[in-house]
């Protein structure tokens, strides 16, 4: 059976997408972190790199694998999962838990650096804060993410930012990465049709 | 989500796998310093127990505890119960007071179903009379899958008190969800003899340890409950320890790499001789480990997010 044609009153509104980042540009954007974090910690000694899931875990590998390219040091990279310390479990069906992986040597006494790929309300990284203190007591904690897209609901700033967008609250921004949606690419989806 | 895990059918194989990876997430918080989880932070969880109980109640307690709910124990004894208060009165009582969930072990099969009509928040059975006893039998899929990392193809023998044995009924309903063959060992009053249609089809009845034993991956011994010994289901303990114990030369008969299991709590000398008990091939002490972690897993899922 055929649908029926649909009414033609309205043209269908499409959302507007902008790409932000391109492939080449995303892994530009990582290696320069990956120097900036380089001169902020005199070469990355007593670093520690957790990336937090689903997509700061292989932006973490990322850096290391960069680090290790220029400086030839070898950066500890673990897996830290927020699932359980999410303000906001209440308000979902229950969230599957992740894993969380820490490297060998712990994170006690180290530099750890927390991996995302996008700084917006602030919220993942508060609750990645506390799940830190649970698993261990870093020296320092910072903050690297490929995206700062604004409107921070906390008290909270990025150490390292691949790219600053300004957005509308209604935009939402989407990061793609090969490891896990086959491709780099950073867009903006507009909220309004412009 | 589910609401209530009151049987081992209430799972598909979906969601049991749901629930044996987070568990294997949640194994992790016990190696840590800081041994708790602010997930069920102000959440309420009842263990409700009429019958007694040591590592079920404990393991239940520790798991709600770790995942930072309010714990209220609550046994039979010295209790209204014993005044005489019935089962909906206490669950009124209960819902009362607020209870996000309410964990029963109760000596009537089917108990943790009433229960589920009359509370608002989520039951969990934690072993109802000859029934089921869903945790358990999580528990034990999980230690299997450590152990021998799947559980599909797997072949299970289950050995001794079918009869009267809620962790024989809900490990053949997990375990055939999760692709594993049980085969049922025991004397022939001990074994109903509707089980296997009933229960999964595919499940296979043997009278004759000695010949089960060369083709299995996982031996799980039942506790031949001794309260029943008089009842005249086989003619002596010896005689009972002499066909369907597991001795050393039994534990001999296994394939290299399989696993000894039971649910405790034990008879040594009885089903299972303290050689194998202690060997290294049993899985006893792990069990109770995993206990904790696949309890955890249990409440954070039904607990844990808004799934009303």
């Amino acid at each position: 059976m055929a649908y029926p044609p649909a009414a033609q009153s309205s043209p269908p509104r499409q959302p507007s997408v902008k790409v932000i980042l391109a492939a080449a540009d995303v892994s530009r954007v990582v290696d320069r972190i990956a120097h900036q974090i380089l001169e902020k910690t005199q070469g990355a000694a007593d670093t520690v790199l957790l990336g937090i899931p689903t997509r700061g875990a292989p932006l973490a590998k990322r850096l290391a694998a960069r680090i290790s390219t220029f400086e030839d040091v070898t950066v500890p990279v673990g897996v830290l999962d927020i699932t359980l310390y999410r303000d906001d479990l209440r308000r979902h069906a229950t969230r599957a838990v992740g894993p969380t992986e820490l490297p060998p040597g712990g994170i006690d006494g180290k530099r750890v650096i927390l991996v995302d790929d996008v700084l917006f309300s602030g919220r993942t990284v508060r609750a990645a804060l506390d799940a830190l203190n649970d698993v261990g007591r870093p020296a320092s904690v910072q903050l690297a993410v490929l995206v700062d897209r604004g409107h921070r609901e906390l008290p909270i700033r990025a150490d390292y930012v691949g790219k600053n967008i300004p957005t509308a609250l209604a935009e939402s921004v989407k990061v793609t990465l090969a490891e896990t949606d086959g491709a780099d690419e950073v867009k903006l989806y507009g909220g309004s049709p412009s | 989500m589910i609401r209530h895990l009151l049987s081992g059918a209430d799972l598909d194989a979906a969601t049991a796998t749901q629930i044996l990876d987070t568990a294997a997430e949640m194994a992790t918080v016990a190696g840590r310093e800081v041994k708790k989880l602010p997930a069920l932070r102000g959440r309420t969880v009842v263990n409700l127990f009429y019958e007694d109980s040591t590592r079920t109640r404990i393991s239940f307690e520790a798991a709600a505890k770790r995942l930072s709910a309010d714990v209220i124990n609550f046994s039979a004894k010295g209790s209204s119960v014993a005044k005489g208060e019935s089962l909906k009165d206490t669950a009124l009582t209960l819902q009362a007071m607020g209870a996000d969930a309410v964990v029963v072990r109760h000596p009537a099969s089917g108990a943790p179903h009433r229960l589920a009509n009359w509370v608002a928040g989520s039951v969990v059975n934690a072993g109802d009379g000859t029934h089921e006893h869903p945790t358990q039998a999580l528990l034990d899929a999980y230690t299997m899958r450590s152990r021998l990392g799947r559980l599909a193809g797997l072949h299970v023998a289950i050995v001794g008190d079918v009869l009267h044995s809620r962790v024989a009924r809900s490990n053949v309903l997990l375990l055939s969800t999760l692709g594993a063959k049980v085969t049922l060992v025991g004397p022939p009053t001990l074994i109903p003899v509707d089980i296997s249609p009933a229960l999964a089809p595919g499940t296979d009845v043997s009278y004759d340890l000695d010949a089960v034993l060369p083709n299995v991956d996982v031996v799980m011994m039942l506790r031949v409950q001794r309260e029943r010994m008089n009842d005249s289901y086989f003619p002596s303990a010896r005689e009972y320890a002499r066909r369907y114990g597991l001795d050393g030369p039994r534990m001999g008969r296994l394939p290299e790499h399989a696993i000894v299991m039971h649910p405790g709590p034990m008879n040594r000398g009885m089903e299972i001789t303290p050689e194998v008990a202690d060997s290294p091939r049993s899985t006893i002490v792990e069990q109770v480990a995993n206990g904790v972690s696949v309890r955890m897993a249990v409440l954070y899922l039904l607990l844990g997010g808004n799934n009303r």
